[in-house]
């Protein structure tokens, strides 16, 4: 009895970083409708400066100051970071933003190594409640009851504000309709101002109050992430009980799977939000999101069309060049363009989902890293030829998809998205954790290209048709009266199916060629890395599809290959620098701001402007 | 449709850049070394001081067969994709007569099939894992640092000393952590049958819940602790199980607990009494590896860590092997490496013509304080020859890996 009180208490002093945390990220989420990936660096910065300040401020007066500093200051840079980047872009297509919260990541992290510098610090012990008390024989340590008396303060004084203030008011009713709200009077760009800064805030508190049990590394930012999207989803999108809750659920099930089930660790969170999302599919506290708010947010899109004479002939120039480049280049440019050429597959697969499906998903790495697993399993184990493994790596990601599809798709908007990435999550503990066959972490090694096919040219022209032809077989779908229905799924679910359309199947159905797709970049990924591992499978690969798409634009068609070969190349430029993520983190925010449209739309539309194309609509 | 066309531009233009990226026309002999210089900062960083603090010495006394001795540095952002590419880069553009570096296994695990794949000669400095030079060795890689079986191995000696027989560990959740905790069981059952495993506890790398799993090994009252964490979770694990007296009175072995780049950032509460790989660079008195310290200490004003050391004998390696060789050419460098005699601070090693395992070893110790710093008291620097498979084992494991 007094192990399983221990335990529970243990599992309720985790929760409470994990809560502050959390209900910033909803909070921000609820009233700007920004997801904000970068919201780990704000927890991260808590810690540093948090740190630094209880270097200089002593005695248990300094330390909680220090706390409460941690968070003004980490709200300070939250607001910075609102008004320079996020606030020319509010206009952009939705989840655009996401994009710039993504170059903040980096550029957070870069300048974090620059001030604090590499070495990890060990969080000071709080002054006052270093000890032990013993409930029922059980060590407990002070700090941790601190925390758990602390939480619900802060809980408290957010339910205030949100629910007695004018302020909290206003909040409340952008939430729930925030053109309504700026209709009213209400200036929304200092509400916004105002919500990110209490949304950083608490995550710089978060950051900081747990420094006693833990400490400052550059590595926070991203471990913290998915934890914190996992409690914000299963609460509900925007509702702070449900954080509370969620946090407290996750804490002390993770207590519990470390005691009792210790392999757990990896996949305990995502099972259960699976489980919770399939249930309650607006999680344990959220409403049913208004789709788009009032329609789309920025200008409406155009109707796609198949390209025209001119466009298809330079196309074919461009081809040809790319067919006689092993002519002129050396080996390694051709390794690198077949490097971007699949990058650009896995892009434009992920696109079609999102830029004509309007699906989002946050975990298409599943089936880029499931086609490469697949292909790299049969290599291994059945000494299959890479001809039959490319063929069948597209099946198993297919089938991959229409399985994760059909249970993802009862969902919809963000909580589809989180369960997209719940699965991609779940598939990647699997191959992480499943070492005897799959290899776990150390992978699987000395998967090469058939003899014909070893040399560098030969395998370049492999990639090249491969990926050409997917994306060419991707481009015709869209312009396919399947391409049509999905498009008219996407736009109005219910017009579509007065029409008799089976929106729910199409969008199933094209969860399943996408995910095919993303398979065959995954296939010809591995034979020309000649090894796989699970970081293929991981979120971070996802998020580098989705930053992709979203800058090469994701209305329109050429979007994520425009955006694959752009970012793609772009990297292998700037990671020769030093300070590479700052500057890689400071391109992408400045082609955020520059391009709203993202940079295929937004190329066109200055093409348009300065008469050397004509606009579509009126050609 | 236009906007294909940008595509083009695009990728032209990257091309361009990249073609046009300026070729260092001077004549030296670069060798190519990739790693993880911004994932992990803390552990890279001393290794490119200890390789520029060697090219100096290298370079001032002459170079290598009369040519200046260059390491082309790059960074690959922590992925075994990026590094195979970058690894084709460096050798097929930038002239790199051979390859090094990495840290994470499974980094060195992609290279090193690159390597036997594409005939070139890779020297893996640090990574640890087992399977670089067993399972699955080839014969175009070689590697510097005691593996994970090796400092296992040193452990599970001391353990064997005590009385315990109720051992619990604790290891992050992924291949370097399973290797150490099968190894440390192989070997301690191997010199003490008896032994039990009461307990596994397995936290997600970085992400541990350090007082749930002190709470855990608690529970099943173990005589002795393995521990494998390292970086922040060890900090972690540390502090929870310090404050909940899960130490006292129980021997924990760590492995790598003692290298200055893990047990710093401790401070004052660096555990006391922990048995520990490490390096106890302030305690070196004499002989080749206090001149070492003495000479990194005097250039920039910090002390060595494990990775300084490993970076400066990784150079030392490079240069033996090219004057052995005589040759860039692969193939020569390659045979060159059969048996190779090197000095380095830490005495004299070879490159086994076994498994392309170099004899490095580990310093074992106590973790004691000293001016409120952790540092090791009672150490011995253990050869890692005596700490290896049988040649009949290590032949067993390479061939199943080819």
């Amino acid at each position: 009895m007094g192990l399983f009180i221990a335990q529970i208490l243990t599992g309720l002093a985790n929760a409470s970083a994990l809560f502050m945390v959390a209900s910033g990220l909803s909070l921000i989420f609820g009233v700007t409708r920004i997801v904000n990936f970068a919201h780990g660096s704000f927890y991260m910065l808590g810690a540093y400066v948090g740190y630094s300040f209880m270097q200089v401020l002593p005695g248990g007066f300094g330390f909680w100051a220090s706390i409460l500093l941690a968070g003004l200051v980490v709200g300070i840079i939250g607001i910075i970071v609102e008004m320079l980047v996020l606030r020319p872009v509010y206009k952009a297509p939705e989840l655009f933003q996401l994009v710039a919260t993504f170059g903040v990541i980096l550029v957070i992290q870069d300048l974090t190594l620059l001030v604090w510098g590499a070495d990890d610090f060990l969080g000071p012990r709080a002054p006052g409640l270093k000890g032990i008390i013993r409930i029922m024989g059980e060590p407990v340590p002070k700090y941790d009851l601190a925390l758990i008396a602390l939480t619900p303060f802060v809980a408290f004084a957010l339910w205030w504000l949100i629910t007695k203030t004018r302020t909290g008011i206003l909040v409340r009713a952008a939430t729930q309709d925030r053109e309504m709200v700026g209709a009213l009077g209400v200036n929304q760009a200092w509400l916004f101002t105002g919500v990110f800064f209490l949304g950083c805030a608490l995550a710089g508190l978060g950051g900081a109050v747990q420094l006693p049990k833990g400490g400052a590394d550059l590595l926070m930012d991203f471990n913290i992430l998915s934890a914190i999207f996992v409690v914000v989803v299963i609460g509900g999108m925007g509702s702070l009980p449900g954080a509370y809750v969620a946090a407290v659920l996750i804490s002390v099930l993770n207590v519990f799977g470390v005691n009792y089930l210790p392999q757990s660790t990896l996949a305990l969170m995502f099972v259960v939000m699976v489980v919770v999302l399939i249930f309650r599919p607006f999680g344990l506290f959220g409403r049913e999101e208004v789709a788009g708010e009032h329609g789309q947010v920025g200008e409406p899109e155009r109707p796609i069309k198949p390209a025209g004479q001119t466009a298809r002939m330079i196309v074919v120039v461009g081809l040809v060049l790319l067919g006689l480049l092993p002519l002129v280049g050396d080996s390694f440019i051709l390794v690198l363009i077949t490097d971007i050429a699949i990058f650009c597959l896995f892009a434009a697969s992920l696109h079609f989902l999102l830029g004509l499906g309007g699906l989002v998903s946050f975990g298409h790495a599943a089936y880029f890293g499931g086609g490469a697993y697949a292909a790299a399993l049969l290599v291994t184990y059945a000494g299959t030829p890479m001809e039959l493994a490319l063929i069948l790596a597209p099946l198993a990601a297919g089938l991959t998809a229409i399985i994760f599809g059909w249970v993802c798709l009862r969902l919809t908007g963000v909580y589809f998205a989180m369960l997209t990435l719940a699965f991609a999550q779940l598939l990647w503990s699997l191959v992480f954790q499943w070492g005897d066959f799959t290899g776990g972490d150390d992978g699987l090694v000395d998967i090469w290209p058939s003899e014909w096919a070893s040399g560098t040219t030969t395998f370049y022209y492999l990639a090249l048709v491969l990926c050409i032809g997917g994306i060419i077989l991707l481009r015709h779908t869209a312009h396919s009266p399947f391409g049509y229905a999905l498009r008219g799924a996407r736009d109005s679910a219910r017009q579509a199916e007065a029409t008799g359309i089976n929106t729910k199947h199409v969008q199933w159905v094209a969860f399943g060629f996408a995910g095919a797709m993303a398979g065959i970049a995954g296939g010809l990924f591995v034979f020309s890395k000649g090894s796989i591992f699970p970081n293929e499978l991981e979120i971070a690969r996802s998020f580098d599809a989705l930053i992709v798409v979203f800058l090469g634009g994701v209305k329109t068609l050429a979007g994520g290959v425009v955006g694959g070969a752009a970012l793609e190349g772009a990297k292998d430029y700037i990671t020769r620098f030093e300070y590479w993520r700052l500057l890689l983190g400071l391109l992408i925010i400045f082609v955020v701001i520059l391009a709203p449209d993202g940079i295929a739309g937004t190329l066109r539309k200055w093409a348009e402007r300065i008469g050397f194309i004509k606009r579509e609509d009126q050609a | 449709m236009k906007r294909k066309t940008f595509l083009k531009s695009l990728v032209g233009a990257a091309a361009i850049a990249a073609v046009g990226l300026p070729a260092l026309a001077e004549d030296t002999i670069k060798i190519g070394e990739i790693n993880h210089y911004k994932r992990l900062a803390a552990f890279a960083g001393p290794y490119k001081l200890g390789i520029e603090m060697a090219l100096e010495e290298v370079n001032a006394a002459g170079g290598v067969m009369g040519k200046p001795l260059e390491f082309i540095f790059r960074d690959d952002q922590g992925k075994p994709g990026e590094a195979v590419k970058i690894a084709e880069e460096l050798m097929t553009r930038e002239g790199a007569v051979m390859l090094t570096g990495t840290i994470l296994s499974n980094v060195g695990l992609a290279i090193s099939s690159l390597a036997a794949e594409k005939k070139y000669v890779y020297l893996a400095s640090e990574p640890l894992a087992d399977a670089i030079t067993w399972s699955k060795g080839n014969d175009y890689t070689f590697r510097l640092r005691s593996s994970t079986y090796m400092q296992a191995a040193m452990l599970a000696e001391e353990a064997a000393k005590t009385d315990a027989t109720r051992y619990a560990t604790i290891a992050p959740n992924y291949a370097y952590g399973k290797d150490a905790v099968a190894a440390f069981k192989k070997a301690l059952t191997k010199l003490k049958p008896e032994v039990e495993f009461v307990a596994e506890q397995w936290p997600a790398l970085f992400k541990i819940d350090a007082g749930a799993e002190a709470q855990a090994i608690e529970r099943a009252k173990p005589d002795a602790i393995y521990n494998v964490t390292f970086g922040g979770d060890l900090a972690k694990f540390v502090r929870e199980g310090g404050t909940r007296g899960l130490f006292e009175g129980r021997n924990v072995y760590g492995l790598l607990s003692g290298e200055p780049e893990y047990m710093d950032p401790l401070g004052d509460e660096a555990p006391e009494g922990w048995i520990v790989t490490g390096y106890p660079w302030s305690e070196i008195t004499e002989g080749s590896g206090k001149i070492f310290v003495d000479a990194y200490m005097a250039k920039y004003d910090d002390h060595p860590r494990i990775g300084s050391l490993v970076g400066y004998m990784t150079v030392q390696s490079i240069v033996a092997v090219l004057e052995k060789a005589g040759s860039t050419d692969s193939e020569a460098i390659r045979a060159a490496f059969a048996d190779l005699p090197v000095s380095t601070p830490v005495g004299d090693i070879k490159f086994r013509s076994q498994d392309h395992q170099a004899t490095m070893g580990a310093y074992v110790g106590t973790i004691a304080l000293k001016d409120g710093k952790g540092t090791l008291e009672n150490w011995v620097y253990k050869d890692g020859a005596d700490y290896t498979l049988p040649d009949e084992e290590v032949m067993q494991l390479r061939g199943s890996g080819n």
